[in-house]
């Protein structure tokens, strides 16, 4: 089931918290929603899944529509909201079943359902458990379960993996990632590496606009211009620096601080210096200790795009 | 209405596990047994065989329960947001409304089941107007589904389960006595609408066993507002501002 988002636009008074945003996400892709605190991520999720209606534009989900046919939509989308909100007075199983009546689940399927998730989201041994006995790495499995009890085309995830534990990240993400293969997925996050290893197409939104559009390798080469290199030399003399700069391929050149005989160098656009230092170290009988290129990080990149 | 009745079996054994059922059934039969069989004012000393008393006593009572019932029910979800959870489920703001609704006067109508041993015990007593019973019954009933239906509403606005409570009880004391007061003290046509809003002139007439259409036509009138007004606030989300 793709999903098509056009010119949605959400003003609270005078502020638009999400400005004309335009995507689409097709059938099996998993999306990741980046941005700082207040972009929107939110207020986005919150119109796709009908909580609330935009200013202007539509959101479509094949043909329905969720101006027209919200109901419909919110059959088709599971749904975990930002602070996983839960009826913390109910047990586990109590609760699932709930949500899969409201959802519609069959009645004869409903139980298998339940156990299928509980399975699925590791909830076994706590499965008899009240919700507000659990703790939040739990409740937060609750909330997972909750969202894909009725075996939903569309998974839209607010931050999914806050409050969990290492083991438990790396499970939900293995879990998001199968998932993905046959559901649409939106997920948001500020974590920058969960997003990198579980997303096949990253969004990054600024204060209601969509910044950057593209697979992490693509935003990553986008924003990498020029060749950084770290090197680390053991020189008598203290002239490194200035040597250094005389090559013609180099720009700049950076001590690195509390470390001594470690530098930065940026070659120019388009140029190659490692080669170049290595000539250099020889011919000036320095000990070449290290030397490895800086990749553009995921956080560089968007530091760049929202500062 | 399936989906109805799903909101309701929730909220009525998150009501029991909460043990605010039993204390709510407890305390109005505690109140309204002993006014009506062990005080001064006694269905004994009056001599008569019928609920008079009763009806009277479970007025006043019922008034300050009923708010006591309501004030988490939309003002609870709205605080910890699980509304959102609900409102982004395949059920529309008016099956949520509804179901509390119902959940809410189920639980009056089985404390006012547990009141039955009253009535049997009366007419034992003498003989009885089995109409004037019915109809007090049903007055309760419908005293009860108004005030229930004024109570969402207030529980909708806040998300502060005491200012629900109290906009509840201030709201109500106006259809439990002012309008009446107000009624008698003004000449006119705005005596009679005030005399018409007041909940007493309707209950009295029911519970001296006449059904009037005029009355039905109040209650469930206040029922709907009630019901129309807290919907509106939950879809209050979706007014552009």
């Amino acid at each position: 089931m793709s999903i098509v988002i056009e010119n949605l636009t959400k003003k609270y008074g005078e502020q638009k918290a999400v400005n004309n945003i335009s995507f689409e996400v097709k059938t099996g892709e998993v999306v990741g929603f980046l941005g700082p605190n207040g972009a929107g991520k939110s207020t986005t999720m919150k119109m796709i899944t009908c909580f609330m209606s935009p200013s202007a534009g539509d959101v479509r989900l094949d043909d329905l529509s969720i101006l027209n046919h919200p109901e419909e939509v919110k059959k088709k989308i599971g749904y975990l909201p930002e602070n996983n909100p839960l009826y913390t007075d109910m047990p586990i199983v109590e609760y699932l079943r709930f949500v899969a009546e409201i959802q519609g689940v069959e009645k004869s399927k409903i139980s298998s359902r339940i156990a299928e998730m509980i399975e699925m989201c590791g909830l076994d041994l706590e499965k008899h458990k009240k919700i507000n006995e659990l703790s939040k790495g739990y409740r937060q499995r609750v909330g997972l379960a909750q969202a894909m009890i009725h075996d939903p085309e569309v998974l839209i995830l607010d931050e999914p993996t806050t409050g969990l534990d290492p083991n438990q990240i790396i499970e939900i993400r293995k879990l998001i990632k199968k998932l993905g293969k046959e559901k649409t997925v939106i997920l948001s996050s500020h974590i920058l590496s969960e997003v990198e290893a579980t997303c096949d197409r990253i969004l990054i939104i600024n204060r209601g606009r969509i910044v950057a559009d593209g697979s992490s390798e693509t935003l990553r080469k986008q924003s990498q211009g020029q060749e950084l290199l770290t090197v680390q030399i053991e020189a008598p003399d203290t002239e490194v620096k200035n040597e250094l700069l005389a090559l013609d391929s180099v720009e700049t050149v950076n001590p690195v601080e509390d470390k001594e005989g470690f530098f930065t160098v940026q070659s120019k656009p388009d140029q190659e210096s490692r080669k170049a230092i290595f000539d250099l170290c020889v011919k000036k009988k320095w000990y070449l200790m290290e030397m490895s290129g800086i990749e553009t990080q995921l956080e560089d990149v968007f530091r760049d795009l929202t500062n | 209405m399936n989906k109805i009745w799903i909101i309701t079996r929730r909220e009525l054994a998150s009501f029991f596990d909460s043990l605010i059922a039993y204390v709510i059934i407890i305390m109005f039969l505690g109140f309204t047994g002993f006014f009506t069989w062990l005080t001064d004012n006694n269905l004994f000393l009056i001599g008569q065989a019928n609920l008079q008393v009763f009806f009277q006593i479970s007025f006043w009572t019922l008034f300050f329960f009923i708010p006591a019932l309501t004030m988490k029910m939309l003002a609870e979800e709205n605080r910890s947001g699980t509304i959102e959870l609900l409102n982004t489920k395949a059920i529309s703001d008016w099956e949520i409304v509804a179901g509390k609704f119902m959940a809410c006067l189920l639980l009056v109508l089985i404390a006012l089941a547990c009141t039955l041993p009253y009535y049997i015990t009366v007419s034992q007593l003498g003989s009885v107007d089995h109409g004037a019973i019915v109809g007090g019954y049903m007055g309760l009933l419908l005293l009860s589904a108004g005030y229930i239906s004024l109570g969402l509403f207030a529980s909708s606005i806040t998300n502060n389960q005491i200012v629900a409570f109290l906009i509840a009880l201030l709201i109500g004391i106006f259809f439990q006595l002012l309008f009446d007061i107000m009624g008698f003290s003004l000449r006119g046509g705005v005596g009679n609408v005030l005399n018409y809003l007041s909940m007493r002139t309707h209950f009295d007439s029911l519970s001296r066993g006449v059904i009037d259409s005029r009355d039905l036509i109040y209650f469930f009138s206040v029922i709907g507002v009630g019901l129309t007004f807290a919907q509106a606030m939950l879809s209050k989300r979706n007014w552009q501002s």
